[in-house]
């Protein structure tokens, strides 16, 4: 009897180490023993403590974190395996129970190899014991013994997984090339020193401790402006107190701390205090070529990348970069901002690439356009992509070639940010739609017919619609299309009022008692939806009012209120609060999200701390305050 | 009422031995937990469309219980068939004198009904299969399969979320959901190959579905 799923996974497992030193026949034999198992993201294939399972594992589809835990701390990831990968190899060398965690970090299909069929390959094939011998220490040894594994599984790898793993163990470049003075230094000494020597900044020393730090950027500040003379002393420049670390100062630590303080420059002190001497000094720049875990390596990497595979890889790098940030609480803002830049980098890449693969060069322009929460700049844990495009207006009877050039470009597209994380639409908003693929005047007519129709499907559609950020091509076509929003929307108070009606729909999510307002049925009985009841309505509020200020170009939520508090000084402190709140619930989505590995959307109401509960509780009645003052701006009891 | 009742009880006791033996095995209550439900995924390939003239060339089939797939408990056959359409060879690929060890079409049933036993069947556009499967049995004057149908065509369809701006009676073919789950496609349009991408489609289904537990067992007990 043939088996033709046997033979599939026979020749899958034949492309991966350690199966592809077996002869074919053996490993249809093992093929047909297999157990292939379907995990939801975040589920345990085993954990810590737990006997050892009569088979080993090698990741079909999906990817898993392998977690070393220790007693009453968080787990910390230790290896991430993907797609060839093998995992739970203990069994294999020892009877006694599992020593990590094995958890899905995505959806994942895993086969399972039974222990009694294979272990008589990895006696009697010395490579094949060999090779699994280093994968088990390498999955299981802590992350310093790392020149194994870069070896035995990938050749291209310049930022492999454990490199990066390592980064916050390493300790930092320091260097000894620095440039110290004394307090009473005039300030041009100190700039003829520093340019003599090349450097950026300058340690004000006394007695060999550190006092004061002086940079390029204090020049500017102080003398380009004409605060002060140059025959000043240094120390009226300075900045000061110095922050100082001791040489044991880990990379994450200092970057962490420089994004934290707002800093370019660690001092490195003998004790680590400002107390003891100078030892050296550590730069933004220093860390960033020092090593691969930044934002900017992960960039260039991002631009060099040439497969789909290579970048789904460094968008799981990016995740792990986040879940840095958060842990470290460094600032939404700041964070956002990063996350952003290196999505959009991604979906630029990917764009790119596809242009490339297209047998022609498109034949207008055009630009690809992200909405909502990657349009927003508020897209931090892959969600789904919602996203449009738009070309330049051609005669009507290429119109249709062209469209069709542009969604055999945007199907592409769509189906490679997928592989890389970025779920497919439900609702279809997507550029491969050809009712979101459309040229200039069509969109226009299309939005003008959303404006005047205005029922429910055509408001919703606004709402997704109306927050859009380029992502490539031609940023004329975007904003034309901004303005139109603007001519369309001007004097149409109708509209707005029921954009209004609509920013109303979730009231806020505080019940009478004070108590949050939680599911009522369905799946997601009993648990808190903080998108539904937090976030989308201090987005909607903050579209409505934007659009009312007519306002351009300022898609991000928080953004946008720090706008309007500018705008009208007398809701400055409600608006300021907004801005606030938006930043806390979408942190605490993150967090979320990160932790059960989801899309952080429903809180449980028992894992949140006391102090959590107050904060949100406070932001929550931010967003009733800003209600009541729509409420009253527009007219909306008709619509209610 | 009485005579029918006597007459089915007669007709029973006529058929063949394995007919019978799969019969009883639906006087097993089923199980609550859906956990425990063995689920066999299945495809056939045909000559054709046409439910009186064409007929069955292959059957693949997989089952999945708890989420899991025993690689060892597939079943894959091809059936020797006097009918030969050569414009549906260019799809599944199988030509009439194929060196592959054939089984009659009697023979064919008796192993698949062994195979399926009382397990849910699933399909992609169930419907066809089980009305090839069912005239099938009918020329052997055999009655109609007995277990109950999951369509996964129908069931991705209710993950698809409830919004005017889709087309919501939009029949998805199998690639097209492959390819929103990631699944490749390697040995598509053999049964085998297509039972397996069916299997796996099926388990992302059963998570992405509401309340799969209740959600399921209402659908399987109150289907024929």
């Amino acid at each position: 009897m043939t088996n033709t799923i046997a033979a599939r996974i026979a020749d899958f497992l034949g492309d991966y180490p350690p199966f592809s030193l077996l002869e074919k026949k053996e490993l249809y034999r093992i093929a047909q023993e297999v157990r292939v198992i379907y995990f939801e993201q975040g589920k345990s294939i085993f954990s810590k403590g737990e006997k050892v399972h009569d088979h080993f594992y090698i990741v079909h589809k999906g990817a898993v974190d392998l977690q070393k835990v220790n007693d009453n701390e968080e787990p910390e990831t230790i290896d991430k395996c993907d797609e060839g990968d093998v995992f739970g190899l203990r069994p294999l060398f020892a009877k006694e129970n599992y020593q990590i965690n094995a958890i899905t970090d995505e959806e994942s299909v895993i086969y399972a190899i039974p222990l009694n069929e294979f272990k008589p390959f990895a006696v009697s094939n010395s490579q094949v014991g060999n090779f699994l011998m280093e994968s088990f220490a390498s999955n299981t040894r802590n992350p310093y013994a790392t020149e194994h594994r870069g070896k035995l599984f990938s050749e291209d790898d310049e930022i492999s997984f454990k490199k990066e793993a390592l980064f916050d163990l390493q300790p930092i470049p320091m260097v000894k090339k620095m440039v110290t003075v004394s307090p009473e230094t005039s300030i041009q000494q100190a700039a003829t020193l520093m340019s003599e020597r090349r450097v950026g900044s300058v340690i004000v020393v006394e007695e060999e401790k550190p006092v004061g730090i002086v940079t390029d950027l204090d020049f500017r500040e102080f003398i380009g402006t004409g605060k002060l003379p140059i025959d000043c002393p240094v120390n009226k420049i300075m900045n000061s107190p110095v922050i100082c670390y001791s040489k044991g100062i880990t990379i994450a630590q200092a970057q962490l701390t420089m994004m934290k303080h707002n800093i370019n420059h660690i001092c490195i002190t003998k004790d680590g205090t400002p107390n003891t001497k100078v030892k050296g000094i550590v730069s933004e720049h220093d860390l960033m070529v020092s090593q691969g875990n930044n934002p900017s390596v992960l960039m260039k990497a991002i631009n060099r990348a040439r497969s789909t595979k290579k970048l789904k890889k460094i968008r799981s790098k990016i995740l792990f970069l986040l879940q840095g940030y958060i842990k470290s609480n460094i600032p939404l803002t700041h964070i956002s901002n990063i996350i952003f830049e290196l999505n959009d980098a991604t979906i630029k890449r990917t764009i790119k690439r596809c242009l490339g693969k297209m047998e022609t060069p498109p034949p207008v322009n055009f630009a690809w356009m992200s909405l909502g929460s990657q349009g927003r700049k508020e897209q931090l844990l892959h969600t789904d992509q919602d996203n449009a495009l738009v070309f330049e207006d051609v005669p009507e009877d290429e119109l249709e070639e062209i469209r069709a050039y542009f969604l055999k470009l945007a199907t592409k597209v769509t189906k490679r940010l997928n592989i890389m994380g970025y779920e497919f639409c439900p609702a279809e908003m997507m550029a491969r739609n050809p009712k979101y693929c459309l040229s200039l005047s069509e969109w226009k007519d299309q939005f003008s017919k959303w404006v005047t129709t205005s029922g429910n499907d055509e408001i919703l559609l606004c709402q997704i619609f109306f927050d859009f950020d380029i992502s490539y091509g031609d940023s004329k076509l975007t904003n034309s299309l901004s303005d139109h929003v603007f001519d369309i929307l001007k004097d149409n108070k109708n509209f707005l009022n029921r954009l209004a009606a609509q920013a109303l729909r979730n009231p806020s999510p505080l019940g009478f008692f004070r108590q949050f307002l939680v599911e009522e049925d369905g799946e997601k009985k009993d648990l808190f939806d903080i998108k539904k009841r937090g976030i989308m309505p201090l987005t909607d509020a903050g579209r409505l009012l934007i659009l009312e200020h007519r306002v351009k170009n300022i898609s991000n939520t928080a953004e946008r209120f720090e706008k309007l508090a500018q705008l009208e000084p007398n809701n400055k402190e409600l608006y300021q609060a907004c801005a606030y709140s938006s930043k806390v619930l979408i942190k605490f989505r993150t967090k979320q999200g990160l932790k059960y590995k989801d899309s952080g959307r429903f809180i449980n109401l028992e894992d949140l701390s006391k102090e959590d509960k107050v904060k949100l509780k406070r932001c929550f009645k931010t967003i009733k305050e800003i209600q009541e003052l729509i409420k009253l701006r527009f007219e909306v009891t008709y619509y209610l | 009422m009485i005579f029918n009742w006597f007459k089915k009880k007669q007709k029973l006791e006529d058929f063949p031995d394995f007919w019978q033996n799969y019969a009883k095995s639906f006087e097993e209550k089923p199980p609550e937990d859906i956990s425990e439900v063995r689920f066999v995924v299945f495809d056939t390939e045909t000559t054709g469309f046409d439910f009186e003239q064409d007929r069955i060339l292959s059957i693949g089939a997989i089952a999945v219980k708890n989420k899991r797939i025993e690689i060892k408990d597939n079943f894959e056959i091809y059936l020797d068939q006097e009918k030969f359409n050569p414009e549906t060879v260019k799809i599944h690929g199988i030509i009439q004198n194929e060196k592959f060890d054939k089984l009659s079409e009697i023979e064919a049933l008796k192993k698949f009904l062994e195979y399926i036993q009382n397990s849910v069947l699933v399909a992609h556009h169930a419907r066809f299969d089980v009305k090839m499967v069912n005239n099938a049995l009918a020329r052997h004057g055999l009655p109609k399969l007995k277990n109950k149908v999951l369509d996964t065509a129908i069931l991705y369809k209710s993950t698809r979320i409830a919004t005017n701006l889709i087309d919501r009676d939009k029949v998805y073919s199998l690639d097209e959901i492959a390819e929103v789950y990631n699944i490749d496609l390697t040995d598509r349009h053999t049964a085998a190959g297509d039972a397996y991408i069916t299997a796996i489609i099926f388990m992302k289904l059963l998570s992405r579905l509401k309340n799969t537990n209740s959600y399921l067992i209402k659908k399987i007990k109150n289907r024929k």
